[in-house]
């Protein structure tokens, strides 16, 4: 870990509360109003709102957590830091691509 | 009091076993009077490492049932466990032989964290007037009373995972010398320290300020270098350098 990678951590889960939170009041919203999935499908496909919110996430999500594998594999494992920063970095496009089709196929029409 | 100790020390290098001796116990003893008993009454080959034997000097600390401590200061009635007392060298650190560990990694990242001060005047100058109350004189009066015993260095959990990492003992002597007005080397500190394996590897377990005799708080002087290397990086101030990987 180095101040940028340090700063991207941080800074991206800054990005990531506000957002957690909103997610986490949304998913009691549904929940409490008996909201389906077809219903949830019907408000997100479409929905530039709904697409930015959770592709901006996604992204947030999988530089914070790549960095925090990278961190763990270099301590844990005897992976380097150069190769612990590139399986890091593999495991962060991965969750990158999951997200963002998770993201596509709730969101696009 | 006249009951005897049962005193386990370390014997041997890297690899070694534990030998039980029997110590007599003193109303008033030190863990350290307990091993010097042994060197010279009944084991003089028994190698271990004190001088000032006051608590200033920093050098006989060990590790005391399964806890760093500085031995001269450190009462046995306070450690003692059954009648017994376990004493090692410290962890995270080379053993040379018995008590003694090898102290150069610790000191060589002190040199790393460029801990030694660079003077930016010289005797021809007016002396440096530093008011006792300013900010950062306060900063550097919470760490300077460090004794370089290794205490901290040997309780650190990242100390232990990660080679690399340059300790808390090393980044709060950084942090003494980032607070002083005199000094002319901070960039190149700053880059020190905020490469990998500087502040930012710490975890804050806070290990290092639970068991510093001099109850220093590294982990907050971490804290303090964590924010003043932020702050420099976002402002290009500072390069990143990389440190030598871990073989």
């Amino acid at each position: 870990m180095n101040v940028s990678l340090y700063i991207w951590q941080r800074a991206t889960a800054a990005i990531m509360a506000p957002m957690i939170l909103m997610h986490v009041v949304v998913i009691f919203y549904a929940t409490r109003h008996g909201i389906t999935a077809v219903d949830i499908l019907a408000r997100t496909r479409g929905s530039m709102g709904w697409g930015v919110f959770y592709a901006l996430f996604v992204v947030a999500a999988s530089i914070h957590a790549a960095i925090g594998i990278r961190n763990i594999v270099a301590e844990w494992s005897p992976l380097d830091d150069r190769a612990a920063g590139i399986a890091a970095f593999v495991f962060g496009l991965v969750l990158l691509g999951l997200g963002l089709r998770a993201v596509a196929v709730v969101t696009l029409p | 009091m006249t009951s005897e100790l049962k005193v386990s020390l370390w014997r041997g290098g890297q690899s070694g076993r534990y030998q039980v001796f029997s110590v007599p116990q003193r109303e008033n003893q030190s863990v350290l009077d307990v091993v010097t008993y042994v060197q010279r009454h009944l084991d003089p080959s028994l190698s271990y490492r004190f001088a000032c034997r006051v608590g200033v000097c920093g050098s006989c600390a060990m590790t005391v049932n399964g806890r760093p401590r500085w031995t001269c200061r450190t009462h046995v009635s306070k450690v003692v466990k059954n009648n017994g007392l376990e004493i090692g060298p410290l962890e995270n650190l080379p053993i040379i032989k018995d008590l003694a560990t090898d102290m150069t990694g610790f000191f060589e990242k002190w040199r790393d964290a460029r801990g030694a001060f660079i003077p930016t005047k010289t005797r021809q100058h007016e002396i440096e007037t530093i008011a006792p109350g300013s900010p950062a004189r306060l900063a550097v009066n919470a760490a300077i009373e460090c004794i370089n015993c290794g205490v901290c260095h040997a309780a650190c959990d990242t100390v232990r995972w990660n080679e690399n990492y340059l300790g808390p003992a090393a980044l709060n002597r950084a942090w003494t010398l980032l607070n002083d007005v005199r000094d002319g080397g901070n960039r190149e500190r700053f880059e020190a320290v905020a490469a990998s394996g500087g502040c930012h590897a710490c975890h804050s377990h806070q290990s290092c300020q639970e068991y510093c005799p001099q109850a220093l708080n590294p982990t907050a002087s971490i804290a303090g270098l964590k924010r003043r290397t932020a702050q420099a990086w976002l402002k290009g101030e500072i390069r990143i350098r990389g440190r030598e990987s871990k073989a």
